[in-house]
């Protein structure tokens, strides 16, 4: 940082204070949002981590590596931690805290300290996390099943379950302050429809955050006094129902999964109208879509108790609106697939990211109709089936996404410009590494392999081999994304404003990086999103 | 938080943030930001208003014996106490619109006197459930819990003595009386410590009559808490 406030004497948001005071006290939602960047990344390597270790083991059949015990230790980790610090976090943390405000014409979020508590409180609750794994782990999985959580895992249960509480609460004042930035804080001329489509995908998620998270705190904290105290709420043997438990939890986490995927799709529906110099086709649709998304997914977590007790007409009901979530989501897929036709179509790294997206998040999308429909869903339940859908919906879909949103705003965040070059050889080779480690488990949880354990019956192997090479690929694909994008850092020639040639106001009327208060001048919006037409986006650098 | 662009025409008032256009747009944020809060306040607590549902409705006869056990009275004085300092807190929003700081001070020391007489009843109603083995987990005893809703649940079930055992689920009705109440109380501490350090602001004179936006808030807060106990009072107590 030192370095660039030389060559760059221009006053922007990394170079107005060096000290690690000034990071740590910071109110700007910049460094909030890199700050997040920092962090997330560290924890999302942990996880990755947890998952390589795990992969060896699942290579041969026999157990070889690790002891029972230990291997549900580390999947526990995984899930846990990339679910709650990784794809919960990762868009709004990082991209919505940077670009809400610059995107709306904002000079901050609406409460800027309450933007740095969040991270703070991400942070608490990381450390308790961690904490649980160093006292030696949990095996319960992400989902802290009741009794097995409550009544028979170790007790770092208690720690692991309120590092997930407290970082809730991040989410939720993250969400708060989205959804009053954007309701109050837009520029004159910034109507609603001509917001860009990645503030519509995060008001969306803030809504979920809003009315999901706070359900989730509560039943956590339930399953932690019970562990604690011996409270019985979910406890059989004092009476309660685990099945209760099962209800509030996936009342928050599946929606979650739309707190996952739904800034992803807003960051997808930027970089494609980018790269093919086009209007995102049907935009009201678009915007539109993800509202109904987030309303709808609020109405389907039965589909994840089709086999838990479950009277069968409320299993109908949830299958069936399960299959409406389909609607909104393809008319996403097809309005995208639109804005391609007949664009000027430029495969850069961001664009390359999008596209695997869109081609995976299919998969995932169209596999997860399959275990909608109930009969089916009997079959697949708990099997490879199901963890081949969510890591293409998740990894495939929100990891891309969010990778293709950090390869497109990275020269807005740090002013240099990557290597493209091998940025396009990480997004290609972390997504054919992608499939050969999850499209093996559609065929093994087809046939019948359960999820879940260690030592499995042998006809299983060559799938779970192709599984583990295809991991380490996707590893390798990683781990030259991140060389790429940290190497990049040292480049001393800057990007200039708008070296993609984008519309947006974060292209076209902030600096690369962007002055402390975002704009020199107050702004005045008098354009729609999109508009590719516009001569203005051309003419400088 | 100087502005280092204030280039606009504003009046610009010493109490507006820098990131804000004016003081309008600042009150009607911070206004939306505390409702917001409220919602997801409403969601926190609607998981366990589900869980309290479920239950008793599987258990009506344990949710029937065990409010019998409760001391109505205590209960009923508590939520006077509390619609008491609901009105306490209205006086000090009343005073705070004067610009009478002092008149706020009195009003925000007398709801919190008010929150301190809660919580003195609410311990005593906690100790009278340790002292009868009716904490589940932590110190429960089947005989002496049998003993007390035999002497209490004799309206209940035909008469005293009239039952033998425990009644399937009563632990569960417990446990969820004491995470209720014992979240409530909790929102009640932390607007403890959120109305002394508004009471600092205050007597540092950082409020006047057309900027009081923390006292305002404090009393929309402390209604909720207000409003969830008069939810809990008839759910744990007189149903």
């Amino acid at each position: 940082m030192n370095d660039s406030a030389k060559t760059e004497p221009k006053l922007n948001y990394l170079n107005a204070g060096n000290t690690v005071k000034s990071w740590l006290f910071t109110v700007d939602h910049k460094r909030i949002g890199v700050m997040y960047l920092a962090s997330i990344v560290v924890f999302f390597l942990v996880g990755a981590c947890a998952a390589a270790l795990f992969r060896m083991e699942l290579a041969t059949a026999a157990p070889d590596v690790f002891s029972n015990d230990t291997y549900n230790k580390l999947f526990t980790m995984h899930g846990i931690i990339m679910v709650f610090f990784f794809l919960i976090p990762a868009v709004p943390g990082v991209l919505g805290n940077f670009l809400v405000p610059i995107m709306i014409g904002a000079k901050d979020v609406a409460f800027p300290r309450l933007n740095l508590a969040s991270w703070y409180i991400y942070m608490l609750g990381g450390s308790f996390t961690l904490a649980a794994v160093l006292l030696g782990g949990i095996d319960t999985g992400w989902t802290f099943y009741t009794p097995y959580s409550s009544v028979y895992a170790d007790s770092n249960v208690i720690l692991a379950g309120t590092g997930v509480f407290i970082t809730g609460f991040s989410s939720i004042l993250t969400g708060l302050n989205f959804i009053v930035t954007v309701h109050k804080m837009r520029a004159p001329g910034m109507r609603w429809m001509r917001l860009p489509l990645f503030i519509w995908a995060q008001y969306a998620t803030s809504i979920i955050n809003i009315l999901g998270t706070p359900v989730l705190a509560i039943t956590l904290l339930l399953v932690v006094f019970e562990r604690g105290f011996g409270f019985g709420i979910f406890d059989p043997a004092k009476g309660g129902d685990p099945v209760l438990y099962q209800h509030l939890f996936w009342f928050y986490s599946h929606p979650a999964v739309y707190i996952m995927i739904l800034p992803g799709f807003g960051v997808v529906s930027e970089v494609l109208a980018c790269f093919s110099r086009k209007r995102i086709y049907g935009y009201e649709f678009v915007a539109f879509s993800s509202l109904a998304i987030a309303a709808i997914g609020f109405f389907v977590w039965g589909h994840h108790m089709f086999t838990s007790s479950q009277s069968e007409y409320a299993a109908l009901i949830f299958s069936i609106l399960s299959f409406l979530v389909g609607i909104p989501t393809s008319i996403k897929i097809f309005n995208w697939t639109a804005t391609l036709y007949k664009g000027s179509i430029e495969l850069t790294a961001p664009m390359i990211y999008t596209l695997g997206f869109i081609g995976l998040f299919m998969v995932g999308g169209l596999t997860g109709l399959f275990l909608a429909t109930m009969a089916i869903n009997v079959h697949l339940h708990d099997t490879y089936f199901v963890v081949a859908h969510f890591h293409y919906v998740m990894v495939g879909g929100m990891m891309m996404a969010w990778l293709s949103g950090i390869h497109f705003w990275w020269p807005k965040m740090f002013g240099k410009m990557y290597n493209e070059f091998w940025a396009k050889v990480g997004a290609v080779v972390i997504f054919f590494g992608f499939n050969f480690t999850f499209f093996p488990q559609f065929i093994a949880g087809y046939m019948g392999m359960p999820r879940r354990y260690h030592v499995y019956d042998v006809a299983y192997q060559p799938f779970q081999m192709l599984s583990t090479a295809g991991a380490f690929f996707m590893g390798a694909g990683l781990i030259i994304c991140l060389v790429t994008l940290v190497a990049s850092l040292f480049r001393k020639e800057s990007c200039g404003s708008n070296p993609w040639k984008a519309t947006g106001l974060e292209w076209t009327t902030a600096d690369s990086p962007p002055h402390p208060h975002n704009f020199e001048a107050p702004v005045v919006v008098d354009v729609e999103a999109y508009d590719y037409t516009d001569e203005r986006i051309y003419q400088d650098a | 938080m100087s502005n280092a662009t204030s280039d606009h025409d504003h009046e610009h008032k010493p109490y507006q943030q820098h990131h804000f256009d004016d003081m309008q747009q600042q009150t009607q944020s911070t206004l939306l930001g505390i409702w917001l809060f409220m919602a997801q306040e409403i969601l926190f607590f609607g998981g366990m208003f589900a869980a309290y549902t479920i239950y008793r409705i599987l258990y009506p006869t344990a949710w029937a014996m065990g409010s019998a056990t409760q001391n109505i009275w205590l209960g009923m004085f508590n939520t006077i106490v509390l619609i008491g300092s609901s009105l306490s807190i209205v006086l000090a929003v009343h005073a705070a619109r004067q610009n009478q700081k002092w008149q706020v001070m009195k009003w925000f020391t007398i709801t919190m006197l008010l929150g301190l007489v809660f919580f003195g009843v609410k311990s005593v109603e906690y100790r009278a459930k340790w002292d009868h083995g009716l904490v589940p987990g932590l110190h429960w005893d089947d005989a002496h819990a049998l003993h007390t809703l035999q002497e209490h649940a004799g309206d209940v079930h035909g008469g005293e003595g009239a039952i033998t055992e425990l009644p399937e689920g009563i632990q569960l009705y417990y446990s969820l009386y004491f995470v209720m109440t014992g979240m409530h109380a909790l929102h009640m501490i932390i607007g403890f410590g959120l109305a002394i350090w508004i009471m600092i602001k205050n007597a540092r004179g950082c409020f006047n009559a057309e900027y009081y936006p923390h006292i305002e808030y404090f009393g929309l807060y402390w209604h909720f808490v207000d409003i969830v106990w008069i939810f809990l009072f008839p759910l744990l107590y007189l149903v």
